[in-house]
C-alpha cells in the first residue's frame, strides 16, 4: 500500500504539473489571440480534465495512509510513529492529521476536493474558471512538492528497508489528540485555510483577465462564506478542546499557532464586509484584491508557524525542516500578486467615493480599520520574539498579558462598531438620524453598566481598578447596546410589515428574514459574536481553587462544595486511568456528581487529563484530577468555577445559524409584485431570486 | 426647561469620563491581589508556556519554587519593579509575560497604537478627500444638467441612484 500510495502522489504531482503547464499555455493563447496546433479552449479543457484526474490521484494517497493506519502497517514510518493497534476506530482517522506528512496530504486532498467542485461547476463561467483553476493547480503543484520530496508520508522504515523485523505495535496517537474534537477540529480548520485558496484563485485569475469586479465575487460569495464558517468553527473546537483536554481552565492562551488560525480569520471576516462595498458602490476593489491575498498568504504563514517552529509553541505536534518550502512558496505567491496588481491596476479604479465619516460605507472602512489592525497586533506579538532577538540579541515572552492590554480594547472597539454600523444610512447621515437611532443602544449600555455595578460586578477588586474586570463590564455595556441595536433593527422592520401584512410580529421578522437573507442572516451572526463576547468578557471573574482531597474530605468553591466519595482506577488497551468520584452539593443537598480522570497511554507512555465539566448557563464547574503529590500520595484536585463559558459555544451555533441564513436566497419582496403593471402578463420568472 | 441636545450629550460623555476615572482612582492593592498581579506577568520556567499564576502541573519542577521567590520578595518589601528586575536577573528576559517598556522593547507596545492611529487619520483624510471630491462631481454635474447624457452612463447613474436611495443592502 505504501508503494502504491506514492505512486498516487507522483502521479497526482505530474497531473497538477500539467494542469498549471496547459492551462497558463491556454489562457495566455486565448489572451493574445495566438494561433496553435491545438485549440486553446481544447488544451484548457485537458488542462480541467487532468485537474479532475489529479483529484482522484491524491484521494488515492489519502485512502492507501488510512488504509494503512486501519491495517496497522507498521513499515511506513508515519504509522508507527502516529498510530498503534490498540487506537480508537476514530482516532485512527486522526491519525491522518495527526503528524506534519499526513496533514500536508490532508491539506493537498480538501485542496483537490475544492478543485474538483469548482472543475465539474466550470459552466457558470468558463475562462474564470479555468483561470481560477489553473492558479489552484500551481498551489497543488507546491503541496505535492514538498510531499513527494521533502516530507513523504509514505516513507518506509529504515530499520525494515535494510531487512529489519517490523515493531509489534506502533507509538500511538499523541494523548492530547485523543479528544473527540480532535476528530473533527483540524479538519474544519484545514477546510477553512484551504477554502481560501479558492476565492484567493477567483481574486487572482479575474485581476489577470481584467474581469468584472463584482462577478467574480458573486460566484466566490459562497465559497467565501463556506470557508469562513468552516474557519470559525474549526477555531472555536479548537478553543474548546484546548479548555477540556489542556486543563488549565482557559480556553484561548494566544499561543502563536492560535493566532495563526486567528488572523486569516479576521482578514477573512474584513473580506465579508468589504465586498459588499464593492457589489453594490463598485468601491474599495484593490483592497478587496489584497484582502483575499493577505488572507491566503496568512493561511500560509499559519502552518509555516506550526510547522517550521520559528516560534514556540504548545502545538509542538508536527515541526520540521520544511520552513523553508514554505517561505519560498510565499515568496513566489507574492510576488506574482505584486506583480499582477501593478500591471492590472488600472481596472480596479474605483467607481464611487465615499462622501461622509458618519456613514454605511466608512463604518465598513472602520470595520476593515479595526480588523486589520487586530490581525497587525497579533502578527506583531507573534513575531515579536524574533524581531527582539533579531535586533537585541534576547528573546522576549509576547503572552497573554500583552494582548489582553493591546487587543481586547482593540475588539471591544470592533464589537462598538458591530452594533454601530448597521444603524447608519448610506452615503451621508445626520444628527437627528443619529439620535434616533441610537438613543435606546445608549439607554442600554448605562443601564448594564448601573446593573452591573449594582450586582457587585466592579471594575476594582481588593481595592484597586482590576483591568480584566473593567474590561469585562466595558464588555457587557458594549454588548447590550450592540444587542439593543440589532433587535431594534429587526423590530423596526418587522413593525413595518406587520402593518403592510397583518402578519404577528414573530411572523412579521420570519418575512423580514427571508426576504432580505443575507442583511439579517448577517445581524444573527453580529448577535452570535456578541453572545460570544459576554462569554468572553466572564474569564475575568474566574475562581478556582487546588487541594490534596482524600476520601470524604471536601473543598468548596462558589455555591457549590465538592466532596471526595472515592478513587477508582479503569484500563483498556489503549490507557490506564484513575477516576476521582466527588459529589457536587449545593444548599447542603447534593445535586451531581463529577468523576475527573487522569490517563496514562500505554504506547506513549504519556499522561493526560480528562476535565470533568458540569456546564449551566451562568458558570461551569471545572475540576482536574491532577495527579497525585509525590510526598503524600494524595490525589490533587483543582477546582474553577469559570462564568458564561457556555455562552461562547452558544454563541457560536448562533453564528453558524446565521450563516446558514445568509447563504440562502432572498425570498423576492411581495411588493415588487404589486408594482408590476396590471396590464403587463403576469411575470414567469420564479418566486425566488439567487442571492442578494 | 427643554434640554439642548448638543450640551446633552457633552455631559454624557463627561460623565462617563468621570465614572472610569473614579474606577481608576479607588483604593489600594492587598497582598492577595498583589501576589495575583504579579504572578499573571511572569511565565513559569518548566517550558509549559503557561503564565506563572495558571501553571497546572503537578510536580512542577519551577512553579512553588518561583511562587516561594515571588513571596519572599514581597515580604522583603520589593517594589513590583524590583521583584520583576530580580526575576529577570535570574532567569532571563523570558521570564516576563510581555515585553517591558523599556530600550526596543516599547517598540513592541507603540506599534499597534501607531499603526491604528496611522490607519485611522489616513482613513478620515481619505474619506474628507474622497467628500470633497464628491461636492465638486456633484456641483460639476449640476451645471452640466442640460446636457443629453449618454444611456449607459445614464443607466449607470440610475442604479446608484436606486442603490443610494434605497437602505434595503447591509
Amino acid at each position: 500500500m505504501a508503494t502504491f500510495g506514492s505512486f498516487c502522489l507522483l502521479i497526482a504531482l505530474v497531473l497538477a504539473a500539467y494542469n498549471l503547464f496547459a492551462g497558463a499555455v491556454a489562457l495566455r493563447l486565448i489572451a493574445t489571440g495566438q494561433s496553435a496546433r491545438i485549440s486553446p479552449e481544447r488544451l484548457a479543457d485537458t488542462a480541467r480534465r487532468a485537474g479532475i484526474a489529479g483529484f482522484v490521484a491524491v484521494t488515492g494517497a489519502a485512502f492507501a495512509l488510512i488504509w494503512s493506519v486501519f491495517t496497522n502497517d507498521f513499515s511506513i514510518t508515519y504509522i508507527l510513529e502516529h498510530s498503534n493497534r490498540a487506537l480508537p476506530i476514530p482516532y485512527k482517522f486522526a491519525a491522518l492529521w495527526s503528524g506534519q506528512e499526513g496533514s500536508l496530504l490532508l491539506w493537498a486532498w480538501l485542496l483537490g476536493t475544492y478543485g474538483f467542485v469548482l472543475r465539474l461547476t466550470h459552466k457558470t463561467d468558463v475562462k474564470l474558471y479555468a483561470y481560477a483553476g489553473t492558479i489552484l493547480s500551481g498551489i497543488q503543484v507546491f503541496f505535492l512538492s514538498v510531499l513527494v520530496f521533502a516530507a513523504p508520508p509514505f516513507a518506509l522504515l529504515p530499520g525494515y528497508v535494510a531487512g529489519g523485523a517490523l515493531p509489534a505495535d506502533g507509538n500511538g496517537l499523541n494523548p492530547l489528540l485523543q479528544y473527540p474534537e480532535m476528530v473533527i477540529h483540524p479538519p474544519m480548520l484545514y477546510l477553512g485555510y484551504v477554502g481560501f485558496s479558492v476565492p484567493f484563485a477567483f481574486a487572482l485569475g479575474a485581476l489577470m483577465m481584467r474581469y468584472p469586479g463584482e462577478k467574480w465575487i458573486r460566484i466566490t460569495r459562497v465559497w467565501t462564506m463556506v470557508t469562513w464558517l468552516f474557519l470559525t468553527c474549526g477555531i472555536f473546537l479548537g478553543m474548546h478542546w484546548a479548555y477540556a483536554v489542556l486543563g488549565w481552565g482557559g480556553y484561548w492562551g494566544w499561543d502563536p499557532v492560535e493566532n495563526a488560525s486567528f488572523m486569516p480569520w479576521l482578514t477573512g471576516t474584513a473580506f465579508l464586509h468589504s465586498v459588499m462595498m464593492q457589489e453594490r458602490k463598485g468601491m474599495m476593489k484593490s483592497w478587496n484584491v489584497w484582502l483575499i491575498f493577505s488572507t491566503f498568504l496568512l493561511t500560509m504563514l499559519g502552518t509555516l508557524l506550526t510547522r517550521a517552529g520559528l516560534v514556540s509553541s504548545v502545538h509542538a505536534f508536527a515541526q520540521s525542516s520544511i520552513g523553508t518550502w514554505f517561505v519560498v512558496c510565499m515568496g513566489i505567491v507574492l510576488a506574482v500578486c505584486i506583480f499582477t496588481y501593478i500591471l492590472q491596476r488600472g481596472h480596479l479604479k474605483t467607481e464611487h467615493h465615499m462622501e461622509s465619516l458618519v456613514s454605511r460605507e466608512s463604518s465598513f472602512l472602520f470595520n476593515n480599520l479595526v480588523l486589520l489592525t487586530a490581525c497587525f497586533v497579533i502578527l506583531w506579538g507573534t513575531l515579536f520574539p524574533i524581531i527582539s532577538e533579531y535586533v537585541q540579541g534576547t528573546k522576549v515572552t509576547v503572552g497573554a498579558p500583552f494582548y489582553n492590554r493591546v487587543a481586547v480594547p482593540i475588539g471591544l472597539f470592533l464589537v462598538f462598531l458591530t452594533g454601530v454600523g448597521p444603524l447608519l444610512p448610506w452615503r451621508a447621515t445626520s444628527f437627528k438620524a443619529i439620535k434616533r437611532n441610537f438613543v435606546l443602544p445608549v439607554i442600554a449600555l448605562w443601564v448594564t453598566v448601573i446593573v452591573c455595578l449594582a450586582v457587585g460586578v466592579r471594575p476594582w477588586k481588593d481595592g484597586s481598578l482590576d483591568t480584566g474586570s473593567f474590561y469585562a463590564v466595558v464588555a457587557f455595556a458594549v454588548a447590550a447596546a450592540v444587542l439593543t441595536a440589532i433587535i431594534a433593527e429587526f423590530l423596526r422592520g418587522a413593525g413595518v410589515i406587520s402593518r403592510q401584512t397583518n402578519r404577528n410580529l414573530f411572523a412579521a421578522t420570519w418575512l423580514l428574514t427571508r426576504r432580505n437573507t443575507r442583511r439579517y442572516g448577517g445581524y444573527i451572526i453580529h448577535i452570535g459574536v456578541v453572545v460570544v463576547v459576554i462569554g468572553l468578557a466572564g474569564s475575568a471573574f474566574n475562581r478556582s481553587i487546588e487541594s490534596e482531597m482524600g476520601l470524604h474530605s471536601a473543598m468548596a468553591i462558589g455555591p457549590y462544595t465538592l466532596t471526595c466519595m472515592g478513587f477508582t482506577q479503569d484500563s483498556n488497551q489503549n490507557f490506564n486511568s484513575d477516576y476521582a468520584v466527588l459529589d457536587v452539593s449545593q444548599g447542603g443537598k447534593r445535586v451531581f456528581q463529577l468523576t475527573p480522570e487522569r490517563r496514562f497511554y500505554l504506547a506513549s507512555g504519556q499522561p493526560q487529563t480528562m476535565v470533568a465539566i458540569h456546564s449551566v448557563p451562568e458558570w461551569d464547574l471545572y475540576v482536574v484530577y491532577e495527579g497525585t503529590n509525590p510526598d503524600t500520595g494524595q490525589p490533587i484536585i483543582k477546582a474553577f468555577l469559570n462564568p458564561l463559558v457556555g455562552w461562547i459555544w452558544f454563541g457560536l451555533v448562533i453564528i453558524v445559524f446565521g450563516t446558514f441564513v445568509a447563504l440562502v436566497p432572498s425570498l423576492t419582496p411581495a411588493t415588487a409584485a404589486l408594482r408590476v403593471p396590471a396590464t403587463k402578463p403576469a411575470p414567469m420568472t420564479p418566486a425566488l431570486k439567487g442571492g442578494d | 426647561m427643554a434640554l439642548n441636545v448638543p450640551r446633552f450629550w457633552t455631559r454624557a460623555v463627561e460623565a462617563s469620563v468621570l465614572v472610569v476615572a473614579i474606577c481608576f482612582s479607588l483604593g489600594a492593592t492587598t497582598p492577595a491581589s498583589r501576589m495575583n498581579t504579579l504572578s499573571h506577568q511572569l511565565m513559569c520556567q518548566c517550558g509549559c508556556a503557561q503564565l506563572l499564576g495558571e501553571c497546572d502541573h503537578v510536580g512542577c519542577p519551577d512553579r512553588d519554587k518561583e511562587l516561594s521567590e515571588l513571596t519572599t520578595n514581597m515580604a522583603a518589601g520589593l517594589a513590583d519593579q524590583q521583584i520583576m528586575d530580580a526575576f529577570v536577573a535570574k532567569y532571563g528576559a523570558t521570564v516576563l509575560a510581555a515585553p517591558t517598556t523599556k530600550g526596543f522593547d516599547l517598540v513592541a507596545w507603540i506599534a499597534p497604537f501607531a499603526v491604528f492611529a496611522a490607519a485611522l487619520l489616513g482613513t478620515i483624510l481619505l474619506i474628507r478627500r474622497w467628500g470633497g471630491l464628491g461636492i465638486e462631481r456633484r456641483a460639476h454635474a449640476a451645471g452640466a444638467v442640460a446636457q443629453p447624457a449618454d444611456p449607459a452612463e445614464q443607466e449607470r447613474l440610475d442604479r446608484v441612484r436606486r442603490e443610494t436611495a434605497r437602505d434595503d443592502g447591509f
